[in-house]
């Protein structure tokens, strides 16, 4: 899978998402359960403030000099025998590893989560070549299995499915025969992923941050597919987004913490392993050959701009997980791997404005993403800059008109996400107004209010909208 | 054997051209951060108060507790393996075994010692056994996490195949959190040691909570936990 998930339009990607009332429910269910945990996590933990700082701190230290540590982190990995390959693009990335993979004549392939090698769409590049990949986190395993169907959150990418569904496509694909019960589905799944994990020829993984220090990779599950994915398979492969990078090992576990309190309210995951290099001399399992793969593909030129802080990223999705608009659409309404705020962020910065230049609209400007973020990404000032390249691109004037229609695009979809929608819509609308409703729409609200009337949006603010819906108010 | 690097000059050199300045491979020491909340974490506790605060954090993450000493952890294990079903076990080549008086114990269930010249049999022993049985290396009270370092007489696979993982706890290495642990092996590599080529921090079983956020216990490693402090070691 490519960056881009779909090929249908924003709009008909919302409206998708929109009709699709059990995604609706499981994202805000799930919403509310991870936002949750985090809160719990981060108030147990104290001095949230000055965890944020630093790891703000950090990041913003490890980009200024991310040339002297991705150079550290090459010689550390190579000095323990292990092969550091550098790509510019996407098409290096897979290149490179297609031909180690041949080189090793493997057939197949375990991989644990990654969401870089989505992005360089490297499974479809190996399964091009007769190669049998097995994605082993369980949810991208369910995506998989259901034909590929894209994920729709960057921590828990089978979200927008429920457990009947998954058994429904377990008994099509996998000849299950038990009930929709998730730990007799989970149970079915690592009988079936042993026996890959014990027959594959090549490892392949993710990283969550390299440590420059000592060449280690850190990755971080709660599966432990990871950990089966390098212990057993002869050679490893590891795809790193090339700002994926901490000094050492004492930044390691202060962005370790952050990340797991934020991705899913754990003090720490079950499974936090640090590797450095192939397997030592006289040990019987890990790979006897290891390769790292550092990805820029359009990262560099993000550096040295107005949004360089979005490489700060530790792929928590607290921004997903607390975003008014995600919960209302979902994941694929974004139509990029990447969703909610961070994807509105950074899509269009790795897959251009063309195929992204809705995504910053599809935000309230709330800020409670940047208010989740444990690194201090000032997201929603990031989309707010998204609509000004935009705008000033498209040569389209005055701004804050522009951001209004783009607003309605949205709002427009449906009446209850139009409610919903964003604070400049009450006073971008006030002309087209008489009393509650609006009779005479502009734009995208036009051919709705040839034949009926629109509702006009309240005064009341999304924030007290969202409190008084949370004490009970209804949602639409 | 030294690894090779592919494209670096050319990589590196896009990347300082955006940050506006020529490309630095050297001479970049570490700040002293201006923040350091991990240091205050459980700071002032005693031994006694890190082990309540293990047991209570075991709770949480699905893992059997038992405090014991040396003189009584070969009779616990027994029961702990009897309670997890019995063998086959798996065990590292491990001198504290015997240290601990479990020699007779382990012989008898006819656990297998991790054979570093007997190859891929491990991993097959590894996969076949019912329970693995650990020592840790340094303990996390805060997250209740054991950490183990790989080598050739401890296999990777012994807390990953088999499906309970029991872990031996000598109190004495049982530290505030993981920035203790981040210390003790950065003063290794300052002391010229290399790590490790696996390092696990561990906490409880394996779970998911990918379908429908329902946590499941036991997906691709152990199904059980069981954490052993031995109190006088």
């Amino acid at each position: 899978m490519a960056m881009k998930t779909s090929s249908a339009k924003f709009k008909e990607r919302v409206d998708e998402g929109l009709h699709n009332d059990f995604m609706r429910l499981a994202v805000s269910s799930a919403q509310e359960r991870l936002h949750g945990r985090r809160l719990t996590a981060v108030d147990e933990l104290g001095s949230w403030e000055e965890w944020r700082s630093l790891g703000q701190e950090i990041r913003q230290h490890v980009l200024a000099n991310l040339d002297f540590y991705l150079h550290q982190l090459a010689e550390n990995v190579s000095k323990r025998g292990g092969h550091v390959f550098f790509a510019e693009t996407a098409e290096e990335a897979s290149g490179y590893i297609k031909d180690v993979i041949v080189g090793k004549k493997a057939k197949k392939i375990v991989k644990s989560k990654s969401m870089v090698t989505e992005e360089i769409n490297l499974n479809a590049s190996l399964e091009a070549i007769g190669l049998e990949v097995v994605e082993t986190d369980l949810g991208e395993y369910i995506l998989q299995v259901d034909d590929h169907d894209p994920p729709s959150h960057i921590v828990a990418p089978a979200l927008h499915k429920n457990k009947e569904q998954i058994r429904d496509v377990f008994k099509e694909k996998l000849a299950y025969t038990q009930t929709e019960k998730p730990e007799e589905l989970t149970a079915h799944v690592r009988g079936i992923l042993r026996k890959d994990f014990l027959s594959a020829d090549v490892g392949i993984t993710g990283c969550n941050f390299a440590i420059a220090e000592t060449g280690s990779i850190g990755l971080v599950t709660n599966e432990g597919n990871a950990d089966l994915v390098t212990a057993l398979p002869k050679t490893q492969i590891t795809v790193m987004g090339m700002e994926r990078l901490v000094p050492t090992f004492d930044e390691f576990e202060v962005l370790v913490s952050l990340l797991t309190r934020s991705a899913v309210g754990q003090r720490l995951t079950s499974y936090i392993t640090a590797l450095t290099g192939p397997r030592d001399e006289g040990d019987v399992d890990g790979p006897e050959e290891f390769h790292l793969v550092i990805v820029d593909n359009g990262r560099s030129s993000i550096l040295g701009t107005e949004f360089q802080s979005v490489l700060q990223c530790i792929r928590c999705a607290a921004c997903i997980n607390v975003c008014p608009v995600y919960r209302q659409v979902g994941g694929h309404s974004y139509g990029s791997i990447y969703p909610g705020p961070i994807g509105a962020v950074l899509s269009p910065l790795l897959g251009g404005y063309d195929d992204f230049k809705e995504l910053p609209y599809a935000s309230t400007l709330c800020a409670a993403c940047t208010d989740a973020c444990p690194v201090k990404i000032p997201l929603h000032d990031l989309l707010r800059k998204h609509r000004e390249v935009i705008v000033e691109k498209e040569k389209m004037a005055p701004f804050s008109e522009k951001m209004a229609m783009k607003a309605f695009g949205l709002g427009a979809a449906s009446p209850m996400l139009y409610k919903f929608g964003s604070k400049m819509v009450p006073a971008a609308m006030s002309p087209f107004k008489t009393g509650d409703s609006i009779s005479k729409g502009p734009g995208p609200l036009k051919t709705w209010t040839e034949s009926r009337e629109f509702p006009a949006p309240g005064k009341e603010s999304f924030r007290d909208w969202f409190k008084n819906r949370e004490k009970g108010g209804n949602p639409s | 054997m030294k690894g090779t690097i592919h494209n670096e000059e050319r990589f590196l050199k896009n990347i300082s051209k955006n940050l506006g300045r020529p490309t630095m491979t050297e001479g970049i020491s570490l700040p002293v951060w201006k923040n350091a909340p991990q240091k205050e974490i459980l700071k002032k506790k005693t031994p006694h108060d890190l082990v309540e605060e293990l047991e209570e954090q075991c709770k949480r993450v699905h893992t059997a507790f038992h405090l014991t000493d040396s003189k009584q952890v070969g009779h616990l294990l027994k029961q702990v393996i009897e309670q997890l079903g019995g063998g086959p076990l798996v065990i590292p080549d491990d001198t504290r075994f015997s240290e601990y008086k479990m020699n007779d114990l382990l012989l008898e269930e006819g656990a297998f010692v991790w054979d570093h010249q007997a190859g891929r049999k491990n991993i097959e022993k590894a996969e076949r056994a019912n329970i693995g049985i650990t020592f840790s290396e340094m303990t996390l009270a805060e997250s209740a996490t054991v950490v183990l370092f790989s080598s050739k007489d401890h296999g990777r696979s012994i807390s990953f195949l088999p499906s309970c993982h029991v872990s031996i706890i000598p109190k004495s290495t049982i530290i505030p959190r993981m920035t203790q642990a981040a210390a003790a092996i950065r003063s290794k590599v300052a002391q010229g040691e290399i790590v490790p080529s696996c390092i696990n921090f561990i906490t409880g079983p394996s779970n998911s909570a990918d379908i429908e956020m329902d946590l499941v216990v036991g997906v691709h490693g152990p199904i059980k936990a069981v954490y052993i402090v031995v109190e006088d070691k």
